[in-house]
């Protein structure tokens, strides 16, 4: 008889039902137009004109050269800041010393400085001119515009994802865990590798799955660094703008659609681990 | 083992966790660190596990000096409040763990660590559950797994951060009989820190009381109880009402209450008086009844002097009758603890 009876059950926190309606819509439209329609642009560019000159454009010696370089950098800088940010975020989030703020602020510099300003540090420290450019030409190692810078530029914009990720999780654990595997007998490196490894050993891939689809991705930092040598320095985003000012748009977005890809691997791998693993997934929500 | 704690201190930046303190704790011994929040039993606790070190003082496992000594080396068996299990272990390899790191000839083989495990799993009454994992285990449960991990070591000594904490009452009262089990069958010297009174004496061979970073007294249960040695602990260990007065010629007196205060000083006084101690007299002081609750053989009643002075009186069931709500009942105090001011 009363209304209350038909009303349909609605949890306290719900809003009706128009006001999700509109903020959903909001949302699609605007994902729609920043994300979805140009990521469509990039692979309708690239098959524009058939997938076998798509094909042939990735197959071009100077394509391949600059996917093996991408490959090669993510290979040495993901690797090297796995390593870096889980020494780091174990030092913050476990011990206490002086300077720990600073340290913090320092890891998280990569991400508030232009990654143009990063590349030109480089340049004004291993460049010609720069503080060790005599000494480095004396001794014939070449850094700038040659493998070593472009790896250099790299690790430093994607110093701060893995320890990012780890620092908060390994807070949140404390150092319980640490404490008894101390009081049990192990040494302090077994309490690592038994102990405070495994317990972040999720947030840690997660950490270097967004590493590793930035380091593939890095424009600007190397940009100023690699000097654009065709077939030798050359990454797969500089390749791509290469082509793209060649006029050259069927080469430049089919490269730009490998690219693309390679990152829509990682997510999926991403998304696949936290589904695998949802209590990775609900506290990166807190 | 015999461990001697020598006049050991501790500061957290500028606040004094222990100010000099010195304890005894005697080979077998079962002893419990009483003391409110912020008292420094904890801090005691683990200093004494090797997971704090003290800014001065020295701390002996028997002869042997272990004040610098790193926890893995000193051989304790640590229980936390928390329990701090291993969340990515099932119980068998979390029990297993202390064993596990050995190195070289001290580490047991496979079958021994496996029946070690088994036989403690056992005597922590979990028999079948090694292959768990800690989250599929209840409060209790996780307690006994950190038990029997913290003794798979065959600790020299085992020490426990407010082991039941985090329990329910039910699983606390049961997971305490049981400790105390587990101690009388392995005989290892055991210290236990806790907040709760009840517990430690409950529980406990001797009591050693703290506040404030000292320790007031060091007791059996009985001894802390009924001879306590500080207005703190006579305020801390037991239900007490506290009076202020004064004390000439060895009688206490505030308003209408007199007890007797031998060998106390003249002056200004405090005095302390057990619920049982009240007891009906027709010469004594009047008190207003306010409120009788029967619990078991127990009478619980709540009374007003003509001063205003709150009681809590405990009678027996027997006397009951002679308080009732709304009347005045003439009291005496029997026996009570006085303090000089």
């Amino acid at each position: 008889m009363s209304s209350a009876g038909i009303r349909k059950a609605r949890l306290a926190t719900e809003d009706p039902i128009w006001v999700k309606a509109l903020i959903l819509t909001l949302v699609v439209a605007f994902l729609t137009l920043v994300l979805i329609l140009p990521l469509g642009v990039v692979f309708t560019q690239a098959l524009a004109k058939g997938w076998k000159v798509a094909w042939a454009a990735v197959r071009e010696p100077d394509a391949v050269a600059a996917i093996k370089l991408t490959l090669l950098v993510a290979a040495i800088a993901v690797p090297f800041n796995a390593v870096f940010g889980l020494c780091a975020s174990w030092a913050i989030a476990k011990h206490d010393f002086r300077g720990k703020a600073f340290l913090i602020t320092l890891i998280d510099l990569p991400f508030s400085v232009s990654p143009v300003v990063a590349g030109l540090i480089y340049v004004l420290v291993f460049g010609a001119q720069g503080w060790f450019g005599d000494w480095l030409i004396d001794h014939d190692i070449k850094i700038l515009f040659a493998l070593p810078a472009i790896v250099l530029a790299t690790i430093f914009v994607t110093f701060p994802f893995v320890a990012r990720e780890l620092i908060p999780l390994m807070q949140e654990q404390g150092v319980a865990e640490e404490e008894a595997a101390l009081s049990l007998g192990a040494s302090g490196l077994r309490t690592f590798l038994r102990v405070t490894a495994p317990n972040v050993r999720w947030g840690l891939l997660y950490g270097v799955l967004l590493c590793n689809a930035r380091a593939m991705g890095e424009f600007g930092a190397v940009s100023v660094v690699s000097g654009h040598i065709r077939g030798l320095t050359n990454t797969m985003p500089l390749h791509v703008q290469i082509l793209y000012d060649d006029n050259d748009a069927t080469g430049a977005f089919a490269v730009a659609a490998l690219l693309c890809l390679l990152a829509v691997v990682t997510l999926v791998l991403k998304t696949t681990l936290e589904v695998a693993q949802p209590d990775v997934a609900g506290r990166r929500a807190h | 083992m015999t461990i001697s704690i020598r006049q050991v201190e501790k500061s957290f930046g500028r606040y004094p966790a222990l100010g000099g303190v010195s304890l005894e704790i005697k080979d077998g011994e079962l002893l419990a660190l009483l003391g409110p929040s912020g008292s420094g039993k904890t801090t005691l606790l683990r200093a004494i596990a090797g997971l704090e070190f003290p800014d001065k003082g020295q701390i002996a496992f028997d002869a042997q000096d272990v004040t610098f000594a790193g926890a893995a080396e000193r051989g304790v068996g640590f229980v936390f409040q928390q329990y701090a299990l291993f969340k990515h272990m099932t119980v068998a390899r979390n029990v297993a763990f202390g064993l596990d790191v050995r190195k070289g000839k001290a580490k047991p083989s496979k079958a021994a660590i496996a029946a070690r495990v088994e036989e403690l799993l056992n005597l922590v009454e979990l028999g079948g559950l090694g292959k768990r994992y800690p989250s599929q285990l209840s409060g209790g449960q996780r307690q006994r797994v950190a038990l029997a991990r913290a003794l798979a070591v065959n600790p020299r000594v085992l020490l426990l951060d407010e082991p039941f904490g985090a329990l329910d009452a039910t699983v606390r009262k049961s997971l305490r009989k049981e400790l105390r089990r587990i101690h009388d069958a392995t005989g290892v010297t055991t210290i236990f820190v806790t907040h709760d009174q009840e517990e430690a004496l409950e529980l406990a061979d001797r009591v050693a009381i703290l506040n404030h970073g000292v320790i007031e007294q060091v007791g059996t249960p009985a001894e802390v109880h009924d001879a306590p040695a500080s207005p703190f602990v006579c305020g801390f260990v037991g239900e007490a009402n506290r009076f202020e007065g004064e004390v000439s010629g060895g009688v206490f007196r505030a308003g209408g209450i007199g007890v007797a205060a031998p060998g106390v000083a003249d002056g200004k006084a405090v005095a302390f008086v057990r619920p049982h101690e009240f007891v009906i007299a027709p010469a004594g002081f009047g008190a207003h009844i306010q409120r009788v609750t029967l619990q078991g053989p127990l009478a619980h009643v709540e009374a007003v002097t003509s001063d205003g002075i709150r009681l809590q009186i405990v009678a027996s069931r027997a006397d009951a009758a002679n308080y009732a709500a709304g009347a005045t009942a003439n009291l005496t105090v029997r026996a009570a603890h006085v303090y000089p001011a």
